[in-house]
């Protein structure tokens, strides 16, 4: 167990009431007390500095911000902290290391389903949650269900083939 | 965004309490209910929201979905919409709804999304959620901006000169053409209200949207059991093939016997300031063989009184193609 003692509120500039949560991040639980307007995203970022989850538009537009809440792949920036005290949270330093990749991570660097990499980690949190989703397995239905994570480098091509290698477990 | 105090409600009595402490339900609700979040955080994170009071409703137990005794299908008010889209009762029997829901938003919003919060979802015109412009939704009295302004996604049923802002659930049409009823607890007791009474028209009050009263909580939607052999769909038309709001969409379902329409229902989105329904349009239809006159003559009962904006006169043909459209699909 982690505690990081007094965080940073993450947002806003005042505030008068702190809440006490118990985050549970790639299996480490972390005791905090943070400000109600605190999101996920923020928590994650600036109090638990797990950058690699990204803010893009911050209100659920563009799926940068894409993790895991109890093995279903949600937007951190319009999930409140404080209401998802004790769930179980998998971000994409959960999911792989850089000795020991996912297979999702590995086949992203296969086939260069990227330019920029901003969107990048949503992109994969996304794609991993997909492959257990109740949904077909055409590449239609992956472009359907991956519509969520915009990417404005225009890496779709290479993002539809990744995850379509995974599937297969090529 | 405003500083807020962030309650967990441990039992349904202690949110309504909390609730009924607002001196509306409406916009500018001083306590508001969190369940997903989708659209009260983000209204919040614009200013558009400001509640002094949030309270989390989401480990009140309010998340089943299952049928009951006397046939109806019971949608918890925090089931999420991906789990009732999946659900077999739901993609069953309700393939409009199933349909509806998955042609909404995208995979991880509709994993946080909720029934209740879809049906309380707010306008996405983009007057409302920016506050440097005039709106009566969010600013009684200020005027509207989207009657003089870009109006091409707005409504052209249920407007008034106060407020054209469209109704963005997709989930609520296939609810509405399903005969919903929404299922409520409230500081007096429970009621129930057809889904078709719960939304009102914005007239000289846009802020006020629905029938709900401070402290009334959704607790869940009930769904009628479908008559035997029934189809149903929803299309939904967008200017995008994904992750868009419609511009027009149509939940439609019908039975046939003998070769002609022995019951229809039907509903449109993306054209009305709720969703949009009209029973005497569905009765003209019964009795009737499936045609494309017999189908347009509906949609025309349908949208009668459609008084059209600057940029969105063509919503009256493309609903009229998207009603023709979606019968033919369960018809053929």
């Amino acid at each position: 167990m982690t505690s990081l003692g007094t965080p940073i509120a993450a947002v806003g500039d005042s505030y008068d009431s702190r809440t006490n949560i118990t985050l549970r991040v790639n299996g480490r639980e972390h005791k905090l007390a943070v400000d109600p307007r605190t999101t996920l995203l923020d928590c994650l970022r600036e109090v638990l500095h797990l950058t690699g989850t990204k803010k893009g538009c911050d209100h659920g537009q563009c799926g940068a911000c894409t993790i895991h809440i109890g093995g279903r792949r949600m937007n951190s920036c319009l999930a409140l902290a404080a209401a998802h005290d004790g769930d179980e949270i998998v971000t994409i330093e959960g999911l792989g290391t850089p000795g020991h990749l996912h297979p999702m991570q590995a086949a992203f660097l296969e086939n260069d389903a990227y330019q920029c990499g901003y969107c990048t980690s949503g992109q994969i949190m996304s794609a991993v949650a997909l492959l257990g989703e109740p949904v077909g397995a055409s590449d239609d239905d992956v472009r359907e269900f991956m519509s969520g994570n915009i990417c404005r480098c225009g890496a779709y091509l290479n993002i539809v083939k990744a995850i379509q290698q995974v599937r297969h477990g090529k | 965004m405003q500083s807020f105090n962030l309650v967990r409600a441990n039992d349904r009595s202690a949110a309504i309490a909390a609730g009924a402490q607002s001196d509306t339900a409406q916009q500018g609700a001083s306590v508001r209910f969190l369940a997903g979040g989708t659209t009260l955080v983000d209204l919040m994170k614009l200013g558009v929201e400001r509640p002094e009071h949030v309270v989390d409703i989401n480990r009140l137990g309010l998340a089943d979905i299952r049928k009951e005794p006397n046939g109806d299908v019971f949608i918890g008010a925090t089931a999420r919409n991906s789990d009732v889209a999946h659900h077999p009762l739901v993609s069953g029997n309700y393939a409009a709804l199933s349909q509806a829901l998955l042609a909404g938003a995208s995979t991880q919003l509709r994993n946080a999304a909720t029934t209740a919060g879809n049906l309380l979802q707010r306008t996405r015109c983009m007057y409302f959620r920016d506050l440097a412009s005039p709106c009566n939704k969010r600013a009684p009295g200020s005027g509207c901006s989207a009657i003089s302004g870009a109006n091409r996604s707005l409504a052209i049923l249920g407007t008034s000169d106060a407020c054209i802002a469209t109704h963005p659930s997709d989930m609520a049409v296939a609810m509405m053409a399903y005969d919903a009823v929404v299922h409520v607890q409230g500081a007096s007791g429970g009621r129930q209200i057809p889904l078709m009474d719960f939304y009102v028209l914005p007239q000289d009050r846009p802020d006020v949207e629905n029938v709900l009263k401070p402290g009334d909580l959704v607790t869940h939607v009930t769904l009628p059991p479908r008559p035997a052999g029934e189809r149903s769909a929803y299309l939904k038309l967008r200017d995008r093939a994904s992750y868009e709001f419609a511009l027009v969409s149509a939940a439609v379902a019908v039975t046939l016997s003998q070769g002609k329409i022995a019951s229809a229902r039907f509903a449109l989105g993306g054209v009305g300031t709720r969703p949009w329904r009209v029973p005497e349009a569905e009765s003209a239809l019964v009795g009737q063989a499936p045609s494309e006159v017999a189908f347009r003559n509906a949609v025309d009962i349908c949208l009668k009184g459609a008084r059209p904006q600057s940029q969105n006169g063509f919503k009256v043909e493309l609903a009229k193609r998207c009603v023709v459209h979606a019968f033919k699909q369960v018809t053929n």
